[in-house]
């Protein structure tokens, strides 16, 4: 059971420790920014895209949504128009409350034994270190666009603004930084403590949480404690998105840690769970409208049956069944 | 591949949005700033040297400037002793700006660059004239 948790947070370790030796020997650093990302971008980009055809090639012969609710029937009757939609105006509002508000763990349960009764009740912490997650995720992603482009758009300005709104400290503590060092703590406390959670809990799982927590904090301690030219890393950065890469002099070897952690997330993206990014869109049992009954969904892989009929067969044994002296329709 | 059309416009904006900085860029790479210490100051000084070494003013000024202020406005002193025992008269306008009195060429180009709104001046003006 260790083995699942430490194996992950050693090679997540193992990454920091070659980034710092590579990110600290100058002829090394453009192999650990550069060559590192062009590669693990390019491994990402088409890994999701193969992955999401490969999806696409699984026919899906009949409609398989998940029934969270009534289905259409009679007018009397009341129909959960979203969680069991028929229409396909019902199956982009599910998609929508599923994609950007996570309406599935919303509906997140736990089960208890109390006093000899088994006991469910609903759950929202799930749910709420989820969304806290990706959305800080997105946001400070969205953020890191000011030193991939330039002149940065207004939007990423403004949203910097918003999000360190606050000033706490100089430079400003951003409030997705805090939400998602909660989110992250408490999604792996949550696979750490909890029995059931944690027996499910594969080395696949705590992966990407170790390498999230490290990529979280890598940046911090870039941002407050071991600080870097933050002009000499926008260099490199649209160096690098401008396809004229340069490395400049003098970038901290923490900015090859964290570097070096992002490229893994984005290089280990395609043959993870964390392909739910493209997944989400392509679960049969998400975006199908619930038109089993009302429409007629053939089977692709039906072929015309073979039959054998009488006569055929009477063609086939007759020699035979006319020496043992059976009864034959035709002689 | 079954949906094919829904497929590859999904895929088409999936890739939109992760190339965004490359076609954003479209292959003008932006150059490192060099903050200008171009000034009648700075010229004028026999050994060129600000309150401590270059690495560490490039990273750390903006902390630095916050523990100025906070040494200065909230504990009333007015005096930092350098890591080379040398004292100076805290003061963004007096002290920093005698020697940076280039605001525009100094602290606005690398701010630009790299997307930094520093509020110093909500509370203080360029003494040398620059329109804030």
């Amino acid at each position: 059971m260790a083995a699942r948790i430490l194996f992950p947070l050693a090679v997540v370790l193992a990454i920091v420790a070659v980034a710092l030796i590579g990110g600290s020997i100058p002829f090394l650093q453009p192999l650990f920014s550069v060559a590192l990302l062009y590669v693990s971008f390019a491994v990402f980009l088409f890994g999701f895209m193969a992955k999401v055809i490969g999806w696409a090639k699984s026919p899906v012969p009949f409609r398989i949504p998940t029934t969270a609710g009534q289905e259409f029937s009679l007018p009397w009757i009341k129909w959960s128009k979203i969680d069991n939609p028929s229409t396909t105006g019902g199956v982009l509002m599910r998609m929508f409350f599923e994609v950007f508000l996570f309406r599935s763990l919303f509906r997140n349960m736990r089960s208890d034994l109390r006093s000899g009764w088994l006991i469910h009740s609903p759950t929202k912490w799930l749910w709420l270190l989820a969304l806290g997650f990706h959305y800080s995720f997105l946001i400070i992603a969205l953020r890191h666009l000011r030193l991939f482009v330039h002149p940065i758009p207004g939007f990423v300005e403004t949203l910097d603004a918003v999000d360190g709104m606050f000033q706490i400290g100089i430079p400003p503590l951003y409030l997705t930084d805090i939400v998602i060092c909660l989110a992250v703590s408490g999604l792996l406390i949550r696979r750490l403590f909890l029995p059931k959670v944690r027996f499910v809990s594969l080395a696949a799982d705590y992966f990407p949480l170790f390498l999230i927590l490290g990529i979280v904090i890598s940046g911090l301690l870039m941002r407050f404690v071991f600080r870097v030219d933050i002009t000499a890393v926008k260099a490199l950065a649209t160096g690098i998105a401008s396809l004229h890469p340069v490395v400049p002099k003098g970038i901290g070897a923490i900015f090859f840690v964290h570097l070096a952690l992002v490229c893994t997330l984005i290089a280990y993206f395609p043959f993870s769970k964390l392909m739910h990014m493209g997944g989400i869109f392509m679960s049969p049992t998400r975006n199908l409208a619930n038109t089993s009954r009302m429409a007629y969904h053939k089977n692709p892989w039906r072929k015309p049956p073979k039959f054998h009929s009488y006569e055929e067969y009477e063609d086939m044994y007759r020699e035979y069944m006319k020496e043992a002296g059976l009864p034959l329709e035709r002689e | 591949m079954y949906d094919t059309g829904k497929v590859i416009i999904g895929l088409a904006i999936f890739a939109c949005i992760f190339l965004f900085p490359f076609l954003y860029n479209h292959g003008t790479a932006a150059p490192q700033p060099k903050p200008s210490l171009d000034t009648p100051a700075i010229k004028a000084l026999a050994e060129k040297k600000c309150v401590e070494d270059t690495h560490f003013m490039i990273t750390t000024h903006m902390q630095f400037l916050n523990d100025w202020r906070d040494q200065a406005l909230r504990e009333g002193n007015r005096w930092y002793v350098n890591r080379e025992g040398k004292k100076v008269w805290i003061s963004l306008q007096n002290t920093c700006m005698k020697c940076h009195s280039n605001k525009k060429e100094f602290c606005d180009k690398c701010h630009n660059y790299a997307g930094v709104d520093p509020y110093c001046w909500d509370c203080h003006y360029d003494p040398n004239g620059s329109k804030l």
